[in-house]
């Protein structure tokens, strides 16, 4: 087991502990050095990254990138980002665990190029074969209940529904079914995709997921430090609310304050 | 292409490598820098194995490196 933080609530995942339960990804910053700001101010689980064919110049770009990552000193999660195929998916996972020393792998396999749906038909497929192979899977899936179950059910120790389409920012767009999906699922799950504001993140977390995992919400902010930030805080927030226990809502008004005393009270 | 030739593609791009060539003469024709991982027809092949995988005409090769991603 690799603890990396001895924190009192750590995030587990395939046994590993981590501190934050904010992920983030890397892509879409103004430029490096924000990006590196950024991941210094949320100090993340885990950064997402990607492999992609080296052209022109490429390189440079790539090896810079290679150099923010060792920098940043925070563990990766590769994925498998373009996807549309099983062995696609497969060979893509290799190839990170190759770059990236690691097993870690964000399974990614799009169903659909406009919505960036997930292929929820051979996703389960995707990922039994790569358990198998002795990767550490955190699937990319819509919030149906029956398939999360289903990638559970091939060795996925964790899944990851999406909030909303990558890259809306929309937040959640079915509270039902992300609220129902946490409670049939006894297994840390992370909402990934579709979020825009710290609210939503602090949303999820109140509803009992395990962490966040976001890219476009902090790089497309105006000020993306301070809004991973905002991002780290909304997080805890939401965790401690969730362990707190929240009230039930009713639909009478309770005064807060004792009646029993209260000046003037029927003098009349 | 002569007969002690062989046309593959690396990165979506024509190469002509001699006969009996390897996947390490390929990544030597490319010229890329590590740190990068490659695939052939689809098939991850580990870095201990570019000397010793032959490659025939019209393989496909892929050459990939990190990259920023979500």
């Amino acid at each position: 087991m690799t603890i990396h933080d001895l924190t009192p609530d750590p995030l587990v995942l395939y046994g590993e502990h981590f501190a934050s339960r904010l992920m983030l990804g890397t892509s879409r910053y103004p430029s490096p050095s924000v990006l590196l700001k950024a991941i210094e101010t949320a100090s993340p689980a885990m950064l997402t990254a990607s492999l992609r064919r080296q052209t022109g110049s490429g390189g440079e770009a790539s090896q810079s990138f290679w150099n923010l990552l060792r920098q940043a000193n925070v563990p990766v999660l590769p994925n498998t980002a373009g996807c549309h195929s099983v062995q696609e998916a497969i060979t893509t996972a290799e190839m990170a665990r190759e770059v990236f020393e690691t097993d870690w792998i964000k399974l990614e396999l799009i169903g659909d190029d406009y919505t960036l749906q997930p292929d929820t038909l051979n996703l389960p497929e995707a990922a039994s074969r790569l358990v198998k192979s002795g990767f550490k899977v955190l699937p990319y899936t819509t919030d149906d209940l029956v398939l999360c179950q289903r990638l559970v059910d091939v060795g996925c120790q964790a899944v990851m529904p999406w909030a909303a389409p990558i890259g809306t920012g929309k937040g959640p767009i079915n509270p039902h079914a992300l609220r129902s999906l946490r409670e049939r699922l006894n297994v840390p799950m992370i909402v990934d995709a579709g979020l825009g504001l710290p609210s939503h993140a602090c949303q999820v977390m109140e509803w009992g997921y395990d962490a966040v995992l976001l890219n476009t919400a902090v790089a497309l902010a105006q000020n993306p430090v301070s809004m991973a930030r905002a991002f780290a805080d909304a997080v805890n927030a939401g965790r401690a609310a969730y362990l707190s226990g929240a009230m039930q809502a009713q639909d009478s008004a309770q005064p807060s304050t004792p009646v029993l005393g209260t000046p003037f009270w029927h003098q009349a | 292409m002569s007969e002690n030739t062989i046309q593959v593609r690396i990165n979506q791009t024509t190469y002509t490598l001699p006969q009996g060539a390897t996947l390490a003469d390929a990544v030597t024709a490319v010229g890329i820098q590590p740190p990068f991982a490659a695939a052939v027809n689809l098939q991850f092949v580990p870095r201990g194995q570019y000397a010793q995988h032959a490659l025939v005409n019209q393989d496909q090769i892929e050459l990939i490196a990190p990259i920023t991603g979500g």
